[in-house]
């Protein structure tokens, strides 16, 4: 406590002459609890200021659309008719189909890393997933314009199609960019904060209930999966969420490879688009004072969007952990 | 925390001497279109070398963004890829003056498989590629203005701007111009509601697209094109002819609409006339405010303006961009006075 209260001390007031400053600190835990309230209060008030400014500003739009803005499925600048369906479609669609290629690949990745590898391969396979993370998102677009879009256009859709072709999804023409091919950039975007943090996760279940499992007869496999896992369960999605998160918000890496534009399809080969993609497309050249607004609008629903999957999580977590979840 | 004093003593010190050195000088803020930007920050640079004292710092936004700024106040002066609508203009406080630049014009670029040839589009063909209504390759429209040339049946994927741009604009300008169909149904604008296609981020992202997907047609900047030796086609003009566009094609149709230029320079040049005209291009202008309550800013902004139009236009070929025509720069020179 104390040594993060000194390195937040001199920044937050550098002038009230520093020593005297710190001899308080240390001689009382009113100051570091104060100032750690400031901190923690401020990311309500970031947090408030942001979603009153979006309100605030989109107030025509608001006022000429209404609720009808949430299912109108148009978006014409020209005409000044503006809807955000086909947005919140191909946002969703685009995160879910992330989230479903990515869950099981990072959960099985991390497991495998936190039980069953040596610990060396262990850490070193962490530190890259690490540096994974970190790569900046129009890296990842890249990476999607010219492979992952070519190969859905010449290997993987025409596969796809051939095998699973009766269904609506996996109907349609393919142009290599589209829903899926956002979605599947998005999985290998995600996967890597699924991994890190579901390997920490399980590294933080205790020794004994491995040992006491496996002194139960249950094989190293039952173990993991009926113990291990089961124990590391709230973390675990935790780390889900994470994902869900940055899939939702992503912008470049998505209006790079889903083909920008806002039509509702069944299909995952047509082509789409996403608020978040939107916004970052049109902000800098829209003009008209209605339409500028119907763009801010777009972004207190994304924030609606995020704020009610985020809610329903927290509940899903709440009512699995009543259920028994957590073995204790 | 010992280290972090003298630390913050030098910072200081550096902050002082870089506040006595900016007295004196000028410093022009403008923010606007992406699209000239290469140009703009040349000429920018070298006015600077040439008046060590003034700095013209542009940032290049985009035109919506340069437009909103400069009604707000928060720059000297603006630029835009489209002129600014009555509207917007009544908005401001201060009477603004449009100041045409350069030019600039769009092609189209295609990718058919087996196709090597130099396309011609006649009006109607882009009209209906971009409208859905001609949906195959070998159509009559296109076919019959490219004999000779073995069209496959293949669907066509048209390819659009997702990121609102002067590009489209000018792209959508044309079509309004030689379509009423287009005109009521899509309009014109720097992002409009497209009837088809996929949208591509930049110029970068939609000759990608265009170059991996067979059978796609897509639009790029003509100095994209040229820069990036990616191939286009010709287009018909108001006479009839396929014109490949070219930097003389581009100056040529400014030349064809300086006779009946406005007086406010807001004037739209595609689908000008004149044989030699490239139908698809357009000025990008400078946005100045008629009045400048700052002596020395006014005066800076009239004599940059006086250089560019004289000097500065000997360095737009070099960067691919088309010279304004003599007559415009002779009408600009007269109105630059009218700033006060």
């Amino acid at each position: 406590m104390s040594t993060t209260a000194t390195t937040i001390g001199p920044a937050a007031q550098p002038s009230a002459g520093p020593r005297a400053f710190l001899n308080r600190l240390r001689s009382g835990d009113e100051v570091a609890h104060v100032l750690t309230l400031v901190f923690a209060a401020s990311i309500v008030l970031i947090t408030s200021l942001l979603v009153y400014d979006l309100w605030a500003n989109s107030g025509l739009s608001r006022a000429k659309f209404g609720w009808m803005f949430l299912w109108t499925r148009t978006w014409d600048p020209i005409f000044e008719n503006f809807g955000a369906a086909p947005f919140i479609y191909g946002t969703l669609v685009t995160s879910i189909v992330a989230l479903i290629i990515a869950v099981p690949l990072g959960l099985a990745a991390a497991i495998f890393l936190a039980e069953l590898a040596p610990r060396k391969l262990s850490d070193t396979v962490a530190f890259l997933i690490d540096l994974l993370a970190a790569v900046p998102s129009v890296i990842y677009g890249l990476l999607g314009i010219f492979i992952v879009v070519p190969l859905m256009r010449t290997t993987l859709g025409p596969a796809l199609k051939h095998v699973l072709g009766f269904l609506p999804l996996f109907s349609g023409p393919n142009y290599g960019v589209g829903f899926l091919t956002a979605g599947l950039v998005l999985a290998i975007m995600v996967v890597p904060f699924i991994i890190s943090v579901s390997r920490e996760v399980l590294l933080t279940v205790p020794r004994d209930q491995r040992e006491a499992a496996l002194a139960l007869g249950a094989t190293r496999w039952e173990a993991t999966w009926q113990v291990v896992v089961p124990w590391a369960r709230t973390g675990i999605m935790g780390s889900i969420f994470l994902a869900l998160a940055r899939a939702l918000g992503e912008t470049m890496a998505v209006t790079m490879v889903i083909g920008n534009d806002p039509k509702i399809k069944a299909s995952l080969f047509a082509p789409g688009y996403t608020i978040a993609a939107v916004i970052a497309n049109e902000f800098t050249e829209a003009t008209g004072d209605l339409y500028l607004s119907a763009l801010i609008e777009l972004g207190l629903v994304l924030f609606l969007v995020t704020f009610i999957l985020n809610g329903m999580a927290r509940l899903l977590i709440l009512a699995t952990e009543r259920g028994g979840g957590r073995p204790s | 925390m010992k280290k972090t004093l003298p630390f913050l003593l030098l910072l200081g010190a550096l902050a002082a001497t870089a506040g006595a050195q900016s007295s004196g000088n000028v410093l022009v803020n403008a923010a606007g279109a992406t699209f000239p930007y290469p140009i703009y920050s040349k000429w920018f640079d070298v006015y600077h070398t040439q008046h060590p004292n003034v700095q013209i710092n542009y940032q290049s936004i985009g035109s919506g963004g340069g437009i909103r700024q400069l009604l707000a106040g928060t720059v000297d002066f603006g630029a835009s890829d489209g002129p600014m609508t009555d509207e917007q203009l009544s908005q401001s406080k201060v009477k603004i003056l449009h100041f045409p630049t350069v030019l600039g014009a769009v092609v189209p670029t295609y990718n058919i498989e087996g196709v090597s040839a130099e396309l011609n589009f006649t009006q109607k063909a882009l009209v209906g590629i971009y409208l859905g209504t001609i949906t195959k390759w070998n159509d009559p429209e296109i076919a019959k203005s490219n004999p000779g040339v073995q069209l496959p049946s293949a669907d066509i994927v048209v390819v659009h701007r997702s990121d609102g741009s002067g590009t489209s604009y000018i792209w959508t300008d044309f079509l309004s111009k030689v379509s009423d169909d287009w005109k009521n149904k899509v309009g014109k604008g720097t992002s409009v509601n497209w009837p088809v296609g996929l949208g591509g981020k930049g110029n970068e992202g939609v000759s990608g697209l265009v170059k991996q997907t067979p059978g796609s047609i897509g639009y790029v900047e003509l100095i994209y094109a040229l820069q990036n030796n990616i191939s286009f086609g010709k287009v018909q003009n108001a006479s009839g002819k396929f014109v490949k566009a070219d930097l003389a094609g581009v100056t040529a149709a400014a030349s064809g609409a300086a006779k009946d230029m406005p007086e406010d320079f807001r004037v739209s040049i595609t689908n000008s006339s004149g044989a030699a005209t490239y139908p698809i291009s357009s000025f990008t202008w400078l946005l100045i405010p008629q009045h400048l309550d700052d002596a020395t800013k006014r005066d800076v902004i009239k004599d940059f303006l006086k250089w560019m139009l004289k000097d500065g236009q000997s360095y737009n070929e070099g960067l691919s961009y088309a010279k304004l025509p003599k007559p415009v720069v002779d009408k600009e020179l007269k109105a630059v006075a009218q700033i006060q």
